[in-house]
């Protein structure tokens, strides 16, 4: 059937237009835009009436009048066009490419949307994947198919950080296929051309899809990005039999622009104008990790968000918190202290962390190691309080040594190089050098048989009784 | 209170379909025209494609419709026809350990039809209607039964006796009555004759029931029985009965859904319904991962013969997140009226709440508290209201216990959806964010927490597990109460400055707080903890502080707090319940000794 063309333009406001007289509209259908200078857009039915239509205009809507604009109903919702010929290419944040490269030639199209995973599919995410970075390894070790976000804040070395994981994660023991899908929300050019750049240096360019709108593009793009993002992830994953890591930088502008969609229709705004609706929202881009029974591939996801002014309630935190498998949170102090990556473990978890550690997949003393570790770091923090005011010297012996503990964890455990890749053997022996600085009788986390078997003093005895 | 079927209600009095018009969609609201005679709340078929619908609000002509799935691609002008019914779940043999989305479709068959993918407009009977069942009847030709008289049973599982009930409107003499044998639930088992109005109404395996009407009851009761955990934090500190409700609000990663996924696992109920509203699906499939290897501490049989699961992940649509909750509490009150007690984890009903916020905001019905609509708190209140301990029609005693996860903004208890919870529920479990990141879990804050059933449990603990459950219990918690206090001494001065019995309450309470109320719900022994596990491994600590009280003054602390017996006492945790008489004896002993070496 072919679909009538519309000038019938009422209303412009923000990045949303008001068609009027228009019939058969079907809710979230595509629209194409061709303003008077015949500029061609794309956009989305967000309300259908009798008569009228709401679109959001993905480009925008300057340069667009209620007279010579043309309006599209494609009759479609917004279709990707996939192909593993994808790997390699670079696409702005509607999905054309932007590399100088041809157009992709679809193997098959799908609906950006995607569809929710059915639960009793769902493969549980179990398959270590080492970081080579201590305190995500150890502390909140990250598995496939799980979500887990960089909580961050303006001036931290989040890029690096997720730069440095998406150069050495692997899967221990296992030569499979990869990908990395990046999508970039908002972010600079420099932004931008380091993460482009340190995929280059790598080689990962090859095995890599990028989807980039850049903080000068179209705000109202920026909704479509992840979702395109993340509809390759699942073809790459699903359909190719990848093992695809999806790196989103920078959620807080996504959100941003969805705030800003909100206000222009004059919805009821929840806390701080966000849309009540982000939570769900949020989950269906984020809900788009997982492993699937029978099927080869998984995404995993590594959303990188900025928190205003460093506030983890901030309802962009917030809600991601709610949604993901946990989140690794940097911090300032410990940036100013000069430690990279400055990963602050105590409001940092993996949900996910307890299947994938242990005997056959980490080592057998993972857990307790890490709990151990965590325990210890908490109290040694908590010290420092207590020093600032009464001084080292009314301490006792033995909390004294929880607050040498502390500090020699940020100093040993945290700090790494940008390019040190330390295996999760490496990482926990570290762990328990560490911990051979605290009195035994504290080490509750930790089974006994394990303190024999690792701490180095006993490994050391256990061999000379062997001569 | 006593509610009516939703057949009786609805297609009594009206003849032939309605069928009405879109002229408008945003999201999950459809409104449509020429829809006169549409009653609220009734079932709707939305479009060519049948999506399900349910009419929230009728404005002369037109029903303003919430839809159950994603309304993409509808457009104005398409059909929308009634149904004649309100939105119902099916009860009947095959319910237990079935996992159902919001509107109770079963996940497992609708992967069948629409493959690893939840497509939309799937339709799907909740029961398998082609399964045998084997019922033996119970009652006789020419008896007479009332409403919610068992008619006969069905061994469901190795552990769920499933008792069909006549369903509550149906009362008479039974004229018919099947033999024992195999039948699906469709079957006509018994036809009960109505003396008065000469209706003969056939009972089969299933029946049906609105979700939005409570099903009824004879009275409620005091709840006074305690429903055992096995944690605890909570059975020994903030215990809830059978047919009690529970607040769990905490911040994300305080440990919600661990608390609540061990409750389901452990607690001495006989059903169990777990509600998964608008959470994580990698969840649901832990649920359905560990749940049918997982052994009931008590029956020793797969913890999934017990369960039925409802999930609605954070990814499916916002309005069955909403029905996601009468679902599931329409199910445990089946299951209560049969005479079980069950208990029902809703997590989380923040979400619950937000679903009813967002379908508010498209009504654009003017906004309450934080947007959310001004009958938040009726609606929260009707929904745990649904809980207790009560005596069915058919006289047996059933009990629904509510344990509802909370998800405040940034851990902010001051939340309009906490707060309206705290009202209505009788405990509260406040998680707490700092006790989470020293990996102190469950991360249960004692202080902040109470249960207002310690007296109406009082009773059962003292005669059922020891007679000083209750002065252990106060003896502890006055310790920890001091502890709090001190430990703002020694943030200003040091510990050095208090004397030694206070740095001695230090030394106890730190004890309680790490070998008695920390818990791995991960550990093959310290997941489940036996009531009287737990009286015993408090009294070994307040043993230890009684007789170190006395050594003070004679023996330094410093000697106190570097025993041996500390280690013991820091892993009695892992040693098994069943054999923790012997382990109590021998570390009371060894301890005796330990201290009548010092003091010599």
């Amino acid at each position: 059937m072919a679909r009538m063309e519309y000038n019938t333009i009422r209303e412009v406001a923000g990045p949303l237009i008001i068609v009027e007289g228009v019939s058969d509209v079907a809710y979230g259908e595509l629209v194409k835009v061709v303003d008077s200078k015949g500029g061609k857009r794309t956009g989305q039915v967000l309300e259908s009436r009798e008569g009228l239509a709401v679109v959001q205009v993905f480009e925008g809507t300057q340069g667009i009048d209620v007279d010579k604009t043309k309006i599209k109903f494609t009759g479609d919702t917004f279709k990707l066009s996939l192909s593993e010929e994808m790997l390699g290419r670079v696409f702005n944040g509607t999905g054309k490419p932007i590399d100088k490269g041809p157009e992709i030639v679809p193997e098959k199209t799908a609906d950006v949307n995607g569809e929710p995973i059915n639960p009793v599919s769902r493969e549980y995410p179990e398959e270590f994947i080492q970081t080579g970075i201590s305190s995500i390894d150890v502390m909140n070790t990250l598995v496939r198919g799980q979500k887990l976000p960089i909580f961050s804040e303006a001036g931290l070395p989040h890029n690096q950080l997720a730069a440095q994981i998406a150069r050495q994660a692997t899967v221990l023991g296992q030569k499979e296929s990869f990908a990395v899908v990046f999508a970039a929300m908002g972010v600079t050019f420099e932004e931008s051309n380091f993460f482009m750049k340190q995929f280059e240096k790598t080689g990962t360019i090859e095995k890599m899809v990028a989807f980039i709108n850049l903080a000068s593009d179209p705000t109202i793009e920026r909704i479509i990005t992840p979702r395109l993002a993340l509809t390759t992830a699942e073809y790459l994953a699903f359909d190719k039999g990848m093992h695809v890591l999806v790196i989103l930088t920078d959620m807080t502008n996504y959100c941003e622009a969805l705030r800003e969609i909100s206000a222009s229709r004059n919805e009821i705004p929840g806390r701080r104008g966000y849309p009540g609706y982000m939570y769900t929202d949020l989950a269906m881009n984020y809900e788009r990790a997982g492993r699937i029974k029978g099927r080869k591939g998984s995404v995993t996801q590594i959303p990188i968000l900025t928190m205003p002014q460093g506030d983890i309630s901030h309802p962009i935190p917030d809600l991601t918190g709610y949604i993901t498998e946990g989140q690794i949170v940097l911090g300032k102090e410990l940036h100013k202290k000069g430690i990279y990556p400055p990963i602050d473990v105590l409001p940092s978890l993996s949900r996910l962390m307890n299947e994938g550690i242990g005997e056959g997949k980490t080592r057998e003393d993972h857990s307790g190691v890490s709990n151990q570790l965590y325990a210890a770091y908490a109290i040694g923090r908590d010290l420092r309080d207590l020093v600032a005011v009464v001084g080292e010297e009314a301490l006792s012996e033995n909390d004294r040594k929880f607050l040498h503990f502390a500090d020699r964890f940020e100093e040993t455990f945290t700090t790494q190089g940008v390019n040190e890749n330390r295996t999760i053997q490496e990482s926990l022996d570290l762990g328990w050098k560490l911990l051979s600085s605290l009195p035994e009788e504290e080490l509750k986390k930790v089974k006994v048989e394990h303190i024999k078997k690792y701490m180095g003093k006993y490994v050391g005895k256990q061999a000379d009784k062997k001569d | 209170m006593v509610g009516v079927t939703n057949k009786k209600a609805l297609s009594g009095e009206r003849k032939g379909e309605i069928t009405g018009k879109i002229i408008k969609i945003s999201g999950p609201v459809v409104v449509a025209s020429g829809m006169r005679g549409i009653l609220m709340y009734e079932l709707v078929r939305v479009s060519e494609e049948g999506l399900i619908g349910e009419v929230i609000q009728i404005k002369g002509d037109n029903a303003i419709i919430q839809v159950y799935e994603e309304t993409t691609g509808i457009k104005p002008g398409s059909v929308v026809r009634s149904t004649g019914a309100s939105l119902s779940v099916e009860l009947g043999p095959g319910i237990i350990g079935g996992i159902y989305d919001g509107i109770q479709r079963p996940l497992l068959r609708i992967k069948d039809a629409s493959g690893d993918f939840i497509a939309r407009g799937i339709n799907v009977r909740p029961l398998d209607d082609k399964k045998k069942w084997h019922f033996l009847p119970s009652i006789n030709k020419g008896d007479k039964v009332e409403g919610g008289a068992i008619i006969g049973s069905i061994r469901e599982t190795s552990v769920v006796e499933h008792r069909i009930l006549v369903p509550p409107s149906v009362s008479g003499v039974v004229s018919s009555i099947v033999k024992e044998g195999d039948y699906t639930i469709d079957d006509v088992v018994a036809v009960v004759k109505n003396g008065e109005t000469g209706v003969e109404s056939e009972i089969r395996l299933s029946q049906k029931w609105s979700v939005r009407t409570s099903r009824p009851i004879r009275e409620k009761r005091d709840p006074s029985i305690p429903l055992i955990t096995g944690m605890r934090v909570i059975d020994t500190f903030f215990p809830i009965p059978k047919g009690g409700t529970a607040a769990i609000p905490g911040g994300f990663g305080t440990g919600k859904t661990v608390t609540q996924q061990s409750l389901a696992k452990w607690s001495d109920a006989d059903i169990i319904v777990y509600i998964g509203c608008g959470e994580r699906g990698n969840e649901m499939t832990d649920v359905l991962k560990t749940f049918p290897s997982l052994k009931d501490p008590r029956s020793g049989k797969p913890l999934m013969e017990r369960t039925v699961i409802i999930a609605n992940t954070s990814n499916m649509p916002v309005a069955a997140r909403e029905a996601s909750i009468y679902t599931g509490v329409t199910i445990a009150e089946y299951f209560r009226d049969m005479g079980y007690a069950v208990a029902l984890m809703a997590d989380s009903t923040s979400r619950w709440a937000e679903a009813l916020r967002e379908i508010s905001g498209r009504l654009e019905e003017l906004p309450g508290e934080e947007g959310y609509p001004a009958y938040l708190a009726s609606r929260l209140s009707q929904f745990y209201e649904r809980a207790g301990r009560v005596e069915s029609l058919n006289g047996k005693e059933g009990s629904i216990s509510i344990i509802g996860a909370v998800s405040p903004p940034g851990g902010d208890f001051s939340e309009p959806v906490t707060q309206n919870t705290l009202r209505v529920t009788k405990v509260f479990w406040a998680l707490d964010k700092n006790l989470a990141s020293r990996r102190h879990f469950p991360g249960i804050n004692w202080l902040e927490s109470y249960s207002l059933y310690l007296d109406q449990l009082e009773d059962w603990f003292s005669k059922n597990i020891a007679e000083d459950w209750n002065k252990l219990r106060e003896q502890a918690m006055i310790l920890l109460q001091k502890e709090e206090n001190l430990q703002e001494i020694v943030q200003l001065v040091g510990p050095d400055a208090l004397p030694e019995s206070e740095r001695l309450i230090l030394e106890v309470s730190k004890m309680i707080r790490e070998d008695f109320l920390q818990q791995n719900a991960f550990h093959e022994v310290d997941a489940f903890c036996s009531p009287e596990k737990q009286y015993k491994m408090l009294k070994i600590i307040l043993t230890f502080y009684e007789l170190a009280g006395r050594l003070l003054g004679n023996v330094p602390l410093e000697k106190i707090a570097a025993m041996k017996i500390k280690t013991d006492i820091a892993r009695m945790k892992e040693h098994k319940n069943e054999t923790f008489d012997k382990k109590y004896t021998e570390i009371i002993t060894k301890m005796q000794s330990e201290f009548k070496s010092m003091e010599e």
